[in-house]
């Protein structure tokens, strides 16, 4: 009879443990107010990646303004240079 | 390649510009939301970073071997941009980290080893522009050594335990983000083309007004 009984309960848990397992996560019990979250939780993502995103772009547009910049330069100095020969000679 | 820069580089431009429209209707991150979205450019910026690297060494390998101006010239122009898109991964990461782990900055693998490379690419500008007579030869070996640097950086993540994402991610990443990667992967290879060109064409101009010096001091 023991036997029995210890049966019923044991395949009453097997048959309940996937009912149980796919149970819905408990109600909320309270409302935590965002300041009470932890620091990284609080932090909010936009700022960062309008920062990252703007930081590539004026890298980017700074680097090649530089390359122009030195460029320019260059070319002046050699056309300058071509012009005082032409005139020497 | 200088009648094809101009519409390259509009194109470049239309793309860089677009990207932040692609990357924003990108699938979301589970765990990091909004913040994954600095991956779009952080990650292929690290991609150009190590790529730089490798052509900056190779060139400057060519030119010890070779003794080849031309390579010296690719060589310089690699190591200026191995410092910029370097410089761009270090900011941009710690944007990314400081939601996604807390923290701004860990001195673990990935992100140290990135740190020296970088640093060996700002050493070899330095080297060349202080240096003095002979620098370039100095900065050439420097720069294989950062080459060297590269295998290890890019496995760092897989062979030691680190926080940094795996390599794994992005061959991985789903089709709602993947377009959006390879989008910005593709206009941040071709700025770095561009750019590449542009510097090496700068160089030629320099070795060019040197010539015209010499020739007038004779």
């Amino acid at each position: 009879m023991m036997r029995r009984l210890l049966l019923v309960v044991w395949l009453v848990a097997v048959a309940a443990a996937p009912a149980l397992a796919f149970q819905p996560p408990a109600a909320q019990s309270e409302y935590v107010p965002v300041k009470d979250l932890p620091p990284v939780d609080q932090l909010p993502a936009a700022p960062l990646l309008v920062a990252a995103y703007s930081f590539i772009w004026l890298a980017a547009m700074f680097y090649l303004w530089t390359i122009w910049r030195r460029l320019g330069k260059v070319e002046a100095e050699m056309r300058a240079l071509e012009q005082r020969r032409s005139h020497s000679r | 390649m200088r009648k094809a820069f101009f519409p390259l580089l509009l194109v470049t431009s239309a793309m860089f510009a677009y990207a932040p429209v692609v990357i924003a209707h990108a699938d979301y991150e589970s765990t990091m939301g909004l913040v994954q979205k600095v991956m779009y450019f952080h990650a292929p910026s690290g991609m150009v970073m190590l790529i730089s690297a490798i052509v900056c060494g190779v060139a400057s390998a060519l030119y010890l071997w070779k003794k080849d101006p031309a390579a010296d010239r690719v060589a310089i122009a690699a190591a200026e941009l191995t410092a910029l898109f370097g410089l761009i991964v270090l900011v941009t990461g710690p944007l990314w980290a400081r939601k996604a782990w807390g923290v701004w900055w860990v001195w673990e693998a990935r992100l140290t080893m990135s740190f020296v490379g970088w640093l060996i690419a700002v050493g070899y500008l330095f080297v060349r522009k202080y240096g003095g007579p002979g620098s370039d030869k100095l900065a050439a070996g420097l720069a294989v050594f950062g080459t060297a640097n590269v295998p290890f950086i890019y496995v760092s993540v897989n062979i030691w335990r680190t926080m940094h994402p795996m390599t794994t991610v992005v061959p991985t990443l789903q089709p709602g983000m993947r377009g959006a990667f390879w989008f910005s992967a593709l206009t941040i290879f071709m700025l770095y083309g561009l750019m590449l060109a542009a510097r090496v064409h700068l160089e030629r101009q320099r070795t060019a007004l040197d010539q015209l010096y010499l020739a007038e001091e004779d």
